[in-house]
């Protein structure tokens, strides 16, 4: 009975592991296919990635929602961390359950809704004001109302777990709140905000929902563009996008990883040599 | 000088998310219950006042509302719209339903791995999840169309004799949104079952239950906290998902995110369209205020 049940939960394991990697190798080896051909490989060849290098939509697309993604990385990760900050420090303040209701609301909506409303708030301000026409900076806005709130998210989670007496034992030696915040308190949630700017970038280059609804004529993002093709039928080329992005995300999430653990170490080190240098001056 | 500096601050820190979310968020919200009650009529103007501005008088439309529960002409609750709201429920239940018989043993597994393994593995569930959302429903569509890999397996085996048809079915549309949503799923439960204190079991073991026994009446009940915050968070953002029926799913599997995009663009009825959101907001809240309180008053047993 103990027998099965252990070789139960590893065969477990792995048939789940195979379900979510499935569709990813499945890209990968199709995007090196000669031909069309959906379920046989027929022979190794590069054609779909020149195909994607030749494709304007795409190269086009790429850079939008290159630009896009920055940007809204960049105002999410900051207003995700100016949110996060007033959540946990901020106790009392009129309107405090509203804001909390607003920053969560945008990770329980559904994007069409989302989409739907900014829509509107930004046709209606096109008829009042004549601005802003819909394109590049309405997309941004759209997905920074998405990805502040899972920078917020991940900021709060870190400042709620950060061991404030260290702030207080800056202010004691006299820092003044503005260098307790950029020489304590930011260099300890530095991780966590760059987590969060990772995070709502990948969401911003990933969405297609809120792209959709707040994009102009004549501008697509990547996953507009992928989406449209994705409709019509089988595309290897999409397979070929598909593996250069798995390739950079394999790489990014492995380096910050990495980072993090080498980071971790340091840190322990440093407390471990600390410690020991006291114990040596207190001369035990 | 140095008190008023930081009140300055701290209404600054409070005042930028703030003014961002109230003008980007509650006022999006307000526009969008306001154009819910426009009467477009024929001059197709979805911002026109509600009031009469000569005589004062409110005109609210009910009908965006009155025709989502009842067609012209047609019985009561018998309209495409309630259809398409009711399909979403039951594409939103069977997922979270398939997430937690999928994820639930795989988070036990994963937990009861050896310490140094677990945070390699749990990256590996995350892994996928970092790359595009949209490419990886996608290559559902290559796998599970008739001429598609799996199908090719099948006859390959002599499992089947003829292709059968998986994509634009409920198949494909439970596939991929469980596959989606599945990490959403093993997270809580793993971080819940991480938690579990193996003395309760040994306990029990002691007191003569068997493992099967032991899982059913002291792990599974520890572990409900998340079981419930797994399920809301597949069920979720389920209930309004939109580019998986749109892939992965035929004319019969229509659900609500793109009915409300049909009214929007194909139909052109914006204060309808508005209404349908109204209404799908509402069937989001309703599971989740269900979810707080009964989360409040378990920690206010603690």
């Amino acid at each position: 009975m103990k027998f099965l049940a252990k070789h139960f939960g590893k065969a477990w394991m792995v048939l789940v592991y195979a379900f979510l990697y499935l569709p990813l190798l499945f890209m990968i080896v199709f995007s090196f296919n000669s031909t069309r051909q959906d379920a046989r490989f027929t022979g190794f060849s590069l054609r779909w990635y020149e195909a994607l290098t030749r494709d304007s939509k795409i190269v086009e697309g790429f850079f939008l929602s290159l630009k896009v993604a920055t940007v809204t990385g960049l105002l999410s990760a900051t207003l995700g961390t100016f949110a996060a900050f007033v959540l946990v420090r901020y106790q009392r303040f009129f309107g405090r359950t509203l804001f909390s209701g607003m920053v969560n609301a945008p990770l329980v909506m559904p994007e069409v809704v989302i989409g739907l409303s900014l829509l509107l708030l930004m046709v209606g301000a096109q008829n009042l004001l004549g601005w802003p026409e819909r394109g590049m900076l309405t997309i941004i806005l759209g997905h920074t109302l998405m990805g502040m709130a899972y920078a917020m998210v991940v900021v709060q989670s870190r400042l709620l777990e950060m061991d404030r007496s260290i702030e207080e034992a800056a202010m004691d030696l006299g820092a003044r709140p503005y260098q307790v915040f950029f020489l304590v308190t930011l260099p300890n949630i530095f991780q966590a905000i760059l987590a969060a700017f990772l995070l709502s970038f990948t969401l911003s280059f990933d969405d297609v929902v809120i792209s959709e609804f707040l994009s102009g004529p004549g501008v697509n993002t990547l996953p507009q563009v992928i989406f449209g093709y994705a409709r019509r039928g089988i595309n290897p080329t999409i397979y070929a996008a598909a593996t250069l992005l798995i390739a950079t995300v394999t790489i990014v999430i492995v380096s910050y990883s990495v980072w993090v653990a080498r980071q971790t170490r340091r840190r322990e080190r440093e407390i471990a040599a600390a410690t020991r240098a006291e114990l040596a001056a207190i001369g035990r | 000088m140095h008190r008023l500096l930081r009140l300055l601050g701290r209404e600054f820190v409070i005042g930028v998310p703030f003014s961002w979310l109230a003008f980007f968020f509650f006022l999006p919200f307000l526009i969008l219950a306001y154009i819910s009650f426009v009467d477009m009529g024929n001059d197709i103007h979805p911002f026109k006042p509600l009031w009469d501005s000569a005589t004062g008088v409110v005109n609210l439309k009910y009908e965006n509302y009155v025709s989502i529960f009842r067609a012209e002409g047609g019985a009561l609750f018998d309209t495409l719209y309630l259809e398409s709201y009711g399909r979403s429920i039951k594409y939103a239940f069977a997922t979270a339903t398939l997430c937690l018989a999928i994820g639930y043993p795989f988070a036990y597994f994963l937990a009861r791995a050896s310490a140094h393994l677990r945070p390699a593995l749990l990256m590996m569930v995350m892994l996928p999840f970092w790359t595009s959302f949209l490419l990886r429903v996608y290559a559902w569509k290559g796998i599970l169309a008739d001429q598609g890999l799996l199908n090719q397996l099948l006859l390959a085996l002599g499992l089947i004799a003829e292709p059968i048809q998986m994509l634009y079915t409920d198949v494909s549309m439970l596939v991929g949104m469980s596959y989606v949503y599945l990490p959403f799923m093993v997270l809580p439960l793993y971080a819940n079952l991480v938690k579990l204190d193996y003395s309760l079991l040994e306990a029990a073991y002691d007191l003569g239950a068997t493992p099967w026994k032991a899982f059913w009446l002291v792990t599974v009940p520890l572990s409900k906290a998340g079981i419930i915050a797994g399920f809301m968070l597949v069920f979720i953002p389920a209930l309004g998902e939109f580019v998986i029926p749109s892939l992965l799913g035929g004319p019969e599997n229509l659900m609500i995110g793109r009915v409300v995009w049909d009214e929007m663009f194909t139909a052109n009825n914006w204060p309808r369209a508005s209404a349908l959101a109204v209404v799908m907001i509402g069937a989001i809240v309703v599971p989740l205020a269900l979810y707080y309180r009964h989360r409040g008053q378990a920690e206010a047993q603690h």
